[in-house]
């Protein structure tokens, strides 16, 4: 994605007129859920943050903020990352997907409906990030990306116990790990991972 | 009416989960708000001293910040407000310049932006004069006095010492448990406002309506002019049944700076400044005879707590009930020490007092040379054996019973190290347990609307328990409607008086007030409005011994060469009551489990003794269960009843936890050879010099 300096785009999308300071302020273009939003950010600005506090999708939660617990995962390009651990400017000319972003208008995705028919949450905090988690972990695993417990050599099988260790970045302390495994295996079975 | 099929017993998907796999369920922190400015909580690195200077100047012209409240201009705190176990100095912060403990708060730095009050937080020099600390807990520690006995107190029952003398086998161990911490995964977060005369908060916590009490008390407010909101919570665990650090600090920054301030805390605060397990060390004496019959119980345990707020963990409760016993002695014996007020965390007396219990029987039934299994059912008591009430349900046996069935349980070998798998050491293990249920006074009001809905308000709290969807489902049978009948409202401390989120007794105590008015609103021809109290109820309530029971079993995998255990089969049989809705009371307990499992094998809060600070307060430090921890877990639930509550529920929050310890220190113990009496069980306490030899 070209960048494009769009001096007044901040001020067209109602955002805080915060003065742009040079040394400690970035306007960057953030791809977000198909959306292109136009902030001036403060330079350490967390991805995370940009999102909920910018954007105001606050459906990607903060956990640790130290890339600890998998709770701000989301999809830069298709690919999992920590949003506590990417600075908002770098993130620009990258598709954002969050939660939000991951089902129609009012169609949950299957890995969604899964969660929901199979009880793959309690409290709900987590369940953003394991989402996001899930959705990017089964698409590395559909480019055959191997893990720690695929035999070497081998291609890799989605089982319990391949998923449980893909999806070990994401805690849960609710406990719903047994449910969250049936989630993804399910989503996995039914062969349309993103709908 | 109209003959709606029964909507309780019925496993149903959570009525609030489209919502949370959308990310649209708003938590604290999420609640968007005009001209809101964020505060950081800045916290003590020292852990007993006095505050020498706070240097807010040096911070006070960065970029966005409005300003920090210290003891110097903090508002004054009414030192009454406290909690169920009376006044909680935990709750004066920024009152004075003495430092109790590590991680008191002494500052909050509020600024126009995240970035920006982090940046000045991080900058804000505060000087401290250190004093010395003591953070060394141990039972025979000099400070050592008798917990305050509000419940679980002192118990004796016949002459322990002549029956022990008396006993073919006698039993006497100590069990060691660190510090644990409630680690919802969502941190603590409030934000406070003025709305004319009124404070307005929405904050993660396990009951607003005690919160707010708690708030009103604090800042000498009338309690009509406080309102606190919480819409979905991440969990609490026990560490958010307390009005929290956040919500104080929010309210002053709303005061001092007269707009709208959130105060979320970290990470490493919410290790810090909220809740925790105290460390416990326990002393159990079991005597039996040759036949396996108990003669006498000995259970004592000590743990930490501070100066600051009183608090009882109640280890030795569950052995006043679980066994037949003629001889009976329990003590509690509290050690104040420079720590944060430790508090009820999942399972609080239960979890760390049926590790020791259930792993001392372990070890009766190994000096007999009796199944430990037919060793709980050769002891199943006929009444309380400390109260002499009868029970009013008590279903262990079948727990017992089942999950021995289902977990192939009588083909075991009870000698230990008798099974390899290659390097692997393979043992099982069980353990019996119980908690006790109740209710409290809860109000409850019904609306029947003119288009033929209900509306149901109720004061409840919803940590992921799935309340909204279990008392949804107990207002539709109540009221004899479908469940899309009923709108239920709760969270909102307008609401009126109501138990929290906690003790296992939440569902119990909503559904209670719930049902008593659905049966007024039904007989009053569903007209109106009906508000009920169920205070006086409960008191009319017989005295029994009500409890929730379950039996665990657990199969563990150890390396002997590196002394890493895994758990490859956990099974828990519950009896918990009628049963809500099977497929979220399942999720629960076996939520439960897997914080046994944790508690077992990963979770230490480790402190610096020369510091006093804690060393691993983060989630790459402490480490709780992760997925790959984690096996398929079964968890089922025998028929049961309780006759004395509406409905026949009982609680099933915490009894996951309790027992899931102790069946997996025993399964260790039947691979291996070895007895763990201290938690976690960490490889270094596991790994043999010669293994496999």
């Amino acid at each position: 994605m070209a960048f494009h300096r769009l001096s007044t785009c901040a001020v067209a999308l109602g955002e805080k007129g915060v003065a742009l300071n040079e040394d400690t302020h970035s306007e960057i273009l953030l791809h977000v859920n198909g959306v292109k939003h136009c902030l001036s950010v403060d330079n350490r600005t967390t991805l995370l943050d940009a999102l909920r506090e910018r954007v105001g999708h606050t459906g990607t939660k903060k956990g640790c903020d130290h890339g600890q617990c998998g709770a701000c995962t989301v999809l830069c390009d298709g690919r999992r990352v920590v949003s506590c651990l990417m600075l908002a400017v770098a993130a620009e000319g990258a598709e954002v997907t969050t939660v939000e972003g991951l089902g129609g208008d009012g169609e949950l995705l299957p890995i969604q409906q899964e969660f929901v028919r199979l009880d793959g949450f309690q409290c709900g905090y987590c369940t953003s990030g394991q989402i996001c988690s899930a959705v990017g972990m089964l698409a590395e695993y559909a480019e055959g990306w191997p893990s720690a417990v695929t035999a070497p050599g081998s291609e890799p099988v989605l089982d319990a116990v391949e998923v449980r260790e893909r999806m070990s970045g994401n805690l849960c302390r609710c406990g719903a790990y047994p449910s969250i495994v049936r989630a993804v295996l399910e989503t996995a079975a039914r062969g349309e991972v993103t709908g | 009416m109209s003959g709606a099929a029964p909507a309780v017993g019925v496993a149903r998907p959570r009525v609030e989960g489209p919502a949370k796999v959308t990310g649209r369920a708003r938590y604290a922190a999420d609640v968007p708000m005009a001209d809101l400015a964020f505060g950081i909580v800045v916290v003590s690195t020292v852990t007993r001293g006095r505050i020498r200077d706070i240097d807010v100047a040096a911070v006070q012209d960065m970029p966005g910040v409005l300003g920090v409240i210290d003891h110097r201009n903090a508002p004054r705190l009414n030192p009454d407000a406290g909690h169920f176990f009376g006044p909680d100095g935990g709750l004066q912060l920024l009152q004075d310049d003495v430092i109790p403990h590590a991680g008191r708060p002494v500052a909050l730095v509020v600024a126009e932006t995240l970035e920006q009050a982090r940046a000045a937080a991080e900058a804000l020099p505060v000087t401290y004069e250190v004093l010395p600390h003591d953070t060394d807990f141990s039972a025979d520690h000099p400070a050592g006095r008798a917990a305050m006995a509000l419940f679980d107190g002192p118990v004796d029952v016949g002459d322990v010492d002549r029956e022990l003398a008396a006993s073919a086998v006698v039993v006497r161990e100590r069990y060691f448990t660190p510090e644990e911490h409630c680690s919802a995964m969502e941190p603590h977060s409030a934000t406070a406002w003025w709305e004319g005369e009124r404070l307005q908060a929405v904050d993660s916590n396990q009951g607003p309506f005690f919160i707010a009490t708690v708030v009103a008390t604090l800042f000498s407010l009338p309690l009509e002019q406080v309102r606190i909101r919480t819409e979905h919570v991440g969990g609490g665990f026990g560490s958010k049944g307390l009005c929290g650090p956040q919500l104080v600090l929010a309210v002053m920054g709303a005061m001092h700076f007269a707009r709208p301030v959130r105060v979320t805390l970290s990470r490493n605060q919410v290790f810090l400044t909220t809740a925790m397990r105290p460390a416990i060390e326990q002393m159990v004496r079991i005597g039996a005879d040759d036949d396996g019959r108990l003669r006498a119980i000995h259970h004592e345990a000590a743990f930490e707590l501070s100066p600051l707020a009183e608090y009882i963990e109640g280890c030795t409760e569950l052995t006043k009930t679980l066994y037949a016993t003629p001889a009976l002695r329990t003590r509690l014996t509290a050690v104040p020490l420079d720590i944060l007020p430790p508090y009820s965390m999942r399972g609080p007396g239960a979890a760390p007092g049926s590790f020791a219990l259930e792993c001392a029987m372990d070890e009766v039934a190994e000096r007999l040379g009796i199944d430990p299994l037919e060793l709980r059912l050769r002891n199943e008591p006929t009444v309380g054996p400390a109260s002499g009430l009868p029970f009013s349900t008590r279903n262990l046996v079948a727990c017992l019973r089942e999950g021995a069935r289902r977990f192939g349980w009588a083909s075991r070998d009870h000698r230990p190290r008798m099974r390899r798998e290659g390097p692997l050491l393979v043992g099982t293990g069980l353990a019996a347990t119980s908690f006790s249920v109740g209710a409290f006074p809860s109000t409850a009001s019904i609306t029947a609307e003119p288009d033929g809905t209900f509306t149901v308000v109720v004061n409840a709290t919803d940590l992921g328990t799935g309340a909204r969807t279990a008392l949804t489902a107990i207002a539709a049978d109540a009221l004899a409607v479908g469940a899309e009948k009923v709108r239920l409202r709760i969270s909102d401390s307008d609401f009126g008086p109501a138990w929290s989120a906690g003790g296992s007794r939440g569902t119990t105590s909503w559904a209670w007030a719930i049902t008593e008015a659905a049966a007024k609103l039904r007989s009053s021809g569903d007209q109106g409005t009906v508000t009920v109290d169920t205070a006086q109820l409960l008191n009319d309530l017989p005295s029994r011994e009500r409890h929730s029971y379950s039996a665990v079993f657990a199969e563990v995998t150890v390396d002997p060469a590196t002394g890493e255990v895994r758990v490859r089969r956990l099974l828990g049989m519950f009896a918990v009551g009628r049963v809500v809705n099977p497929l979220m009371a399942r999720s629960q307990v076996i939520g439960g489990m897997i914080g046994g499992l944790s508690m077992a094998l990963h979770e230490e809060g480790v402190r610096d003794p020369v510091s006093g600070r804690h060393i691993n307060a983060d989630f790459a430090g402490y480490h709780i269960s992760a997925h790959a921890d984690v096996p398929d877990i079964e968890a089922d639930f025998v028929p049961d009843y309780e006759p004395g509550i509406p409905m026949g529920i009982k609680g099933a929050g915490e009894i996951g936890n309790v027992g899931t310890p102790a069946a997996i220190a025993n399964a260790v113990w039947h691979a291996t050879g070895s007895r763990q009496r201290a938690l976690p069980i960490r490889p270094d306490r596991v790994i043999e010099e010669h293994p496999l030899q």
